[in-house]
């Protein structure tokens, strides 16, 4: 029992790993663009933009990731857009993430305290200049805790791609389990245990990265 | 006499409708500014405020102010906290947009502009060109923490003034020894006194080469036994004499020695000004008067 | 049509069952868990700490999946999908409860703990009459935020069957060959009309209690706000 577990299953679960990873980090590279967007969007100067961009972060963030990933990849294909299921998951998760990261890049924006923003303004520097050399690096730190927390629940995300069949650990492991049911709880103990070294993987990355961003400033 | 021709041309068209929104025209002065200034039969003032009023919602914090700086000058601002006199440095520097009235720098409108004719409201971009004439050194400092020293005083000219790095450093360098701490130069902000902060954000203003400075209460948030060393800094720049200076300050002593002309504003108002030597020692008004005594009390219990 | 609206009302109704099912339980939970965190003992606190960690940073679909399966097995009996739903859903998120009692517990001031020692409360005293009274109003805008969390996670259950709004949808396409367009489009708008119009409550309620409390008050649930550990927005 304990070869076959190690042997056969861990192996064959082990290889949805690189597809869990890559949906991960495409989806986290279009999650912290759009975050970026949509923050810096809701505090614009023209209330057209602050407000298209309050409506779209309000209409993602109240309808469900599972129902978003659903009508991209299987209502949008009648409306003539037909997505392979990689994409279609990427675009569904970051989309949705991208949107709760904008309340963590528009809050920590905000806590920068506004006489920066003057310094800036009485040294000249025009409104771009003052947002991507002043303001940004010092909400940057702050945004990293709320950031790795945030990359643990769109980890946690990809396991929904499951449902569209694209073949990540998840999916990988459902479809050999009719095979192995006798050892249903560990191979169910193994799959958490990926899960779970994966999240810690992640933190591990963002407080190195916080204590690197911190270094000399403090 | 340097008046420009398109000052002529402004000035007559200020009663035209004010398109930006505010109700300028009714507080603007009807005479061509070249007349003004010609009545003076001087230089051209650098700064001109005609007429400033801001409220910041229900509360007007400045009633109707009209100040005229000369280049080089050096014009300190006294007078009880709440008066306005903060506000006006704000204003100066654009952080701030004047209710109603005009400033004038270096005989340009400062939050204003011409448009076919018409006054209206400055555009980014005509911020931006004066506000190379304009600088300022804040009550907090306001370094930038993410950045040494040393980049806190090359950021701007690099990004702003397009300078080459070396260039941008060997300058930078300069302005920190002038305040005497080119030796910080690889340090953080964190790791500074407050004295020393100060002497960086001046060096971080001086290094942009403004022609006017604004110095806003400088040594309000500093230990007692600091301000010292950041009055002796400003008063080695004032002794240059180029540079015009507005000087918000708390400092009697210090506005007694460094400037020309000492303005008394309360309730939003110049209630008096004149030289150092005459408001310390006779006072006209009776808010001054009474303003100094109680400054003198403080002073002698302290 | 005529059929897919009342199929997407009967699932909003499992859905909405679910929720308060399951909130019900993390709220309970999680409780039990944030003060078994506490404990002095370091063979209860440290497991606590990276059970918690466990639950929170692993999928609720797996653990859904795996209680759906496992558990049948493991008590003799069928269970039915909503109750493994409101019992998975329910320890998911109780694993955030536990943080964010944490966090109203850990802002209730020293002295307080002090002045329960100095009257002699019992233990159980203590938390019910000192401790949780103190703790519990600050964080209960973060705890309205975690029910329409969770509200929105509900169709991930369709995974084990459980009837919510998105497998009615399914069911309703397969049934009639319909295209997913309308039937998805009205399963989001469903979640958009509740979620909405609640986490605009949540928001209200956190203003308000906030005012209520004077600055200084609302101060202290800020920064304790900002001491939830993985806390998630709605």
């Amino acid at each position: 029992m304990i070869e076959v577990y190690f042997e056969k299953i861990v192996p064959l679960m082990l290889r949805g790993v690189p597809m869990t990873v890559l949906l991960m980090l495409y989806g986290t590279l279009l999650a912290a663009v759009l975050s970026f967007v949509f923050g810096l969007a809701r505090l614009s100067r023209f209330a057209a933009v602050r407000g298209t961009a309050s409506v779209l972060v309000e209409l993602i963030r109240g309808t469900s990731l599972i129902v978003q990933l659903f009508w991209i990849y299987y209502a949008l294909p009648h409306l003539g857009v037909e997505l392979p299921k990689l994409p279609a998951a990427v675009i569904a998760i970051g989309v949705n993430y991208g949107a709760y990261g904008s309340e963590i890049v528009r809050s920590a924006i905000l806590a920068v305290p506004r006489e920066q923003r003057e310094a800036a303004i009485a040294l000249n520097f025009n409104s771009y200049q003052r947002m991507r050399h002043i303001i940004v690096p010092q909400a940057l730190p702050r945004m990293l805790p709320p950031f790795g927390n945030l990359q643990v629940e769109l980890l946690k995300g990809t396991a929904l791609a499951y449902f569209i069949g694209l073949g990540e650990v998840f999916y990988r492991t459902m479809t050999q389990l009719n095979y192995y049911l006798y050892l249903l709880v560990p191979i169910f103990t193994g799959l958490l245990v990926i899960y779970f070294a994966l999240s810690q993987l992640v933190l591990l990355l963002y407080r190195w990265a916080e204590r690197r961003l911190a270094a000399g400033r403090m | 006499m340097e008046i420009g021709f398109e000052i002529v041309e402004v000035g007559s068209v200020v009663n035209e409708p004010y398109e930006g929104g505010g109700k300028l025209s009714m507080h603007m002065h009807a005479v061509p500014l070249a007349e003004t200034a010609a009545e003076r039969g001087s230089v051209r003032p650098m700064v001109r405020f005609r007429n400033i009023r801001k409220s910041f919602g229900e509360l007007e914090v400045l009633k109707g102010v009209d100040l005229d700086i000369l280049p080089g000058e050096k014009v300190a601002v006294i007078g009880p906290s709440g008066s306005g006199k903060t506000t006006l440095g704000r204003l100066l520097m654009t952080l701030e947009e004047p209710t109603s009235g005009t400033i004038e720098v270096d005989g340009e409108y400062l939050w204003h502009m011409e448009k076919r004719g018409k006054l209206v409201r400055a555009d980014e971009k005509h911020l931006h060109r004066m506000r190379s004439k304009i600088g300022m050194v804040f009550q907090h400092f306001n370094l930038f923490p993410h950045m040494t020293i040393l980049r806190n005083v090359t950021e701007a000219p690099i990004r702003v003034l397009r300078m080459r790095r070396n260039e941008a450093e060997r300058l930078a360098l300069e302005m920190l020894d002038k305040v005497g701490l080119a030796d910080k130069r690889d340090n953080y902000p964190s790791q500074l006194s407050g004295g020393e902060k100060q002497r960086v954000a001046i060096a971080r203003a001086l290094v942009m080469k403004p022609q006017v400075m604004i110095f806003d209460e400088v040594t309000s948030a500093l230990d007692p036994e600091l301000v010292g060393e950041v009055l002796a800094v400003i008063k080695e720049i004032a002794a240059d004499g180029k540079m015009t200076m507005l000087l918000i300050t708390h400092e009697m002593e210090f506005a007694r020695d460094v400037a020309d002309r000492v303005i008394f504003i309360a309730d939003g108002r110049i209630v008096e000004q004149g030289p150092p030597s005459r408001i310390f020692t006779q006072p006209e008004s009776e808010r001054l008067q009474s303003f100094l005594g109680r400054f003198r009390a403080y002073r002698a219990g302290r | 049509m005529n059929e897919l609206i009342p199929a997407l009302l009967r699932g909003l109704w499992i859905t909405v069952q679910a929720t308060f099912g399951a909130f019900a339980l993390a709220c309970a939970l999680g409780l039990i868990l944030a003060i078994l965190r506490r404990a002095r003992i370091k063979w209860v606190s440290v497991p606590m700490v990276w059970l918690i960690e466990f639950i929170r940073t692993t999928p609720l679909v797996v653990q859904a999946v795996f209680m759906w399966m496992a558990l049948p097995r493991l008590i003799g009996m069928p269970l039915s999908a909503l109750t493994v739903g409101i019992l998975s859903l329910g320890l998911h998120y109780s694993a955030y409860l536990s943080e964010v009692y944490r966090s109203g517990i850990e802002g209730v001031p020293r002295g307080q703990w002090e002045a329960a020692v100095a009257l002699n409360f019992s233990p159980a005293q203590k938390w019910l009459r000192i401790i949780l009274p103190q703790a519990i109003p600050p964080v209960l805008p973060v705890m309205g935020n975690y029910l329409i969390v969770m509200f929105k996670e509900v169709p991930v259950l369709m995974a084990i069957t459980l009837g919510e709004m998105l497998l009615a949808a399914n069911s309703y396409i397969a049934s009639t060959f319909a295209d997913g367009i309308v039937p998805y489009s009205l399963v989001a708008l469903f979640f958009l009309a509740v979620s909405y119009p609640s986490s605009l409550l949540v928001r209200l309620m956190e203003r308000r209690l906030n005012r209520q409390r004077g600055t200084q008050y609302g101060n202290r649930i800020r920064n304790r706000r900002s001491r939830i550990r993985g806390e998630r927005t709605v």
